[in-house]
């Protein structure tokens, strides 16, 4: 079992906003959580991540044997979590190149410049990431872009599991299915943040996840994705 | 030579068999030093003892004379920068031979081709009196602040570079080649004349901490900006922390001219420094960009001061500073546009980082406008690295202080792409090794 989630609770400013969640995504699983807006999903996320506003109170998370809830979220990278965020920060004047081999070398090994230079615009391209974009500073993008950029990152990291926080919204129709079609590619047990459909016919997911204040409440096969999307969270 | 007195003055000025002329000059300047107060803003300098100085420092002399003299963070330093030891010794004050002087002498031998004076301040008082003595001390008076006063009453060394007409010196000249052969002077003294049309593009000093065993340093720099020239003044300075880094740096600037300081400043005990540049012909623009970096202990007080005194003429001044570990910054700018100086331009900005609770950053910037067709614009910040920020870093691996630096490495891209490429490598990797331990 990649990720292995048990009866996690999660603080943020002094309330308790996953109370005790447990879930399991397999090596090459894709698992879909889904639920309202302020259910704790993307708190969960940041949890998982190592946020320091987000603590976890008890439980464990045990990514490939590893109990992850008491080391540094480089460290957690470094194992092989990822996290697609649902706002990526701005770091201005950042250059993104420069960003992405500093994280590249942390966490798969040290390559030099012009190699991975080449395959930076290797999986650009692959992404429709324009090539000028590893060029520009670390801010300014647009929420679509932001998107191909989290992606970039995740498929140059290249983890065991990526949690994925929203990564369909602000896409167009076209845009979806680009990334949805990268991420099959990548060999990631994928745990999908979302509140569409859309994503979720692309992916097809194994198991299905509803979350509401702050524990799951259903778990299902895609079937039940249907069905919220149909009759809504309520 | 220690104390400081008119017969200390007299020696200098002997020893170096300079005319009279100069030595009156000294001898003013050190009764306007003695006259003259302290600031009475600023930094505390309660803590230099002029009874204490070394006032002039014969060659050789004054030097540590063993590499256990230096003191050990900046040995570490050396160390993590990797520099070889026969740079580190001389870097560290010990006067070892350096092999960047041969580099200095063939830059040297193709520009005095093109009648490009570049020398020391010294020589150029012996061997080009008449040049030397038409524009000396005419940008920055003895009167001008106590310190200024006492460099003028002691200097020794420094560069004097004269670009004649018309003439484009492409390759920056750098003095680093040149004062790592001769020792940073105490009391340095730098005069820049360009003529008209011609360009200049100067960068001093060094990237790694400079030791030196006095505690003042007191400099003094001019440059003279003639009609239709271009001049850029780079400088990173990296004292030791025990120093107390007091500088006067000025231009003027005559018609359709460019001047622009480009000023990083990382080390010292305090630093009180305001680049400024008067424009005095029409259609003459400036340019100031500082970036300081204050730790434990350190005090940076910096800025920038233009004064329009022609029409049509800009200004840019953008200052950078980040504080750590309880170091303080704090930012002084002036902005002056004299009456019927109708058509000209100026923004102010300076950004201060803290990067965490017990550092303080303070901005006072100032304008003074007689003039009412004139474009202004300024902003100040300060800002924290963000958690969120450093979060989403730290998510790709990177670690705490790798995060840190990249944070502050962004924050001051401005101020490093000016930099030839060389210089930037070394402030990165000075402003890692700074940040290393968070």
């Amino acid at each position: 079992m990649a990720l292995e989630v048990n009866n996690l609770k999660v603080e943020v400013d002094g309330n308790i906003v996953v109370k005790g969640v447990s879930f399991v995504i397999g090596d090459k699983d894709v698992v879909a959580l889904m639920g309202p807006n302020g259910s704790g999903k993307s708190s969960l996320a940041l949890a998982l991540m190592g946020h320091p506003r987000y603590k976890i109170k008890s439980g464990s998370a045990v990514l490939d044997g590893v109990d992850i809830t008491g080391i540094s979220p480089e460290q957690r990278a470094k194992l092989g979590l990822f996290l697609s965020f649902q706002n990526p920060v701005d770091v201005p004047g950042l250059g993104v190149e420069t960003f992405l081999r500093q994280a590249y070398n942390s966490v798969r090994g040290r390559m030099g410049v012009m190699d991975f230079h080449l395959l930076l615009k290797d999986r650009m391209s692959s992404i429709g990431v324009p090539g000028q974009f590893s060029s520009r500073d670390l801010r300014g993008f647009s929420g679509g872009e932001r998107k191909r950029m989290e992606l970039l990152q995740m498929s140059l990291l290249n983890p065991k599991i990526a949690i994925l926080d929203e990564i369909d919204s602000g896409l167009d129709s076209g845009a979806l299915k680009d990334v949805a079609s990268e991420l099959k590619k990548l060999s990631a047990g994928l745990l999908l943040i979302t509140h569409y459909i859309r994503m979720l016919e692309f992916l097809r997911p194994d198991v299905v996840h509803v979350m509401k204040a702050g524990q799951i409440m259903r778990s299902g096969d895609f079937r039940l994705a249907l069905r919220m999307d149909r009759e809504g969270f309520g | 030579m220690k104390g400081l007195s008119r017969k200390i003055v007299r020696e200098i000025s002997d020893s170096k068999n300079e005319p009279l002329w100069m030595k009156d000059f000294r001898l003013r300047s050190l009764d306007v030093f003695m006259k003259t107060g302290f600031p009475r803003w600023g930094p505390d300098l309660s803590g230099i003892d002029f009874s204490r100085l070394s006032y002039y420092l014969s060659p050789g002399s004054g030097k540590s004379s063993s590499w256990d003299d230096v003191p050990a963070h900046i040995r570490k330093t050396f160390d993590k920068l990797g520099v070889p030891e026969a740079e580190r010794r001389f870097l560290g004050g010990l006067g070892a031979q350096y092999e960047s002087e041969m580099v200095y002498h063939s830059l040297k031998k193709e520009i005095e081709e093109k009648g490009v004076i570049f020398i020391d301040t010294d020589s150029a008082l012996r061997d080009h009196s008449r040049l030397f003595r038409r524009f000396f001390s005419k940008i920055v008076p003895p009167s001008d602040n106590k310190f200024a006063a006492l460099n003028s009453a002691l200097w020794s060394g420094g560069s004097f570079v004269y670009v004649p007409e018309g003439v484009k010196v492409n390759v920056p000249l750098q003095a680093y080649f040149r004062i790592n052969a001769q020792g940073i002077g105490q009391f340095e003294r730098t005069l820049i004349v360009v003529g008209e049309n011609a360009s200049l593009n100067y960068i001093e000093g060094c990237t790694a901490p400079v030791y030196s065993s006095p505690s003042l340093h007191a400099g003094v720099v001019e440059v003279i900006a003639l009609k239709g020239s271009t001049v850029r003044y780079t400088t990173i300075q990296n004292w030791s922390r025990n120093v107390y880094n007091l500088v006067t740096k000025r231009a003027h600037a005559y018609a359709g001219s460019v001047v622009e300081w480009v000023d990083g400043n990382l080390g010292s005990k305090v630093t009180m420094k305001y680049p400024s540049i008067y424009l005095k012909g029409k259609g003459s623009r400036a340019d100031i960009l500082s970036v300081s970096f204050s730790g434990k202990g350190q005090v940076q007080d910096l800025g920038g001061k233009v004064l329009h005194l022609a029409p049509g003429t800009s200004s840019r001044i953008i200052s950078k500073s980040i504080c750590q570990k309880g170091g303080s910054s704090c930012y002084r700018g002036l902005v002056y546009v004299r009456k019927g100086m109708a058509g000209s331009r100026s923004s102010m900005r300076c950004d201060s980082l803290l990067l965490d609770s017990v550092s303080k950053a303070d901005a006072f910037p100032s304008l003074k406008v007689e003039e009412k067709d004139v474009e202004l614009m300024h902003e100040a910040t300060v800002g924290r690295v963000s958690e969120d920020a450093l979060f989403y870093l730290m998510s790709r691996g990177l670690s705490q202080s790798e995060a840190v630096s990249l944070v502050v490495l962004g924050f001051i891209s401005q101020f490093t792409r000016e930099l030839p490429m060389e210089y930037a490598v070394e402030l990165n990797r000075l402003i890692r090794l700074n940040i290393e331990g968070f």
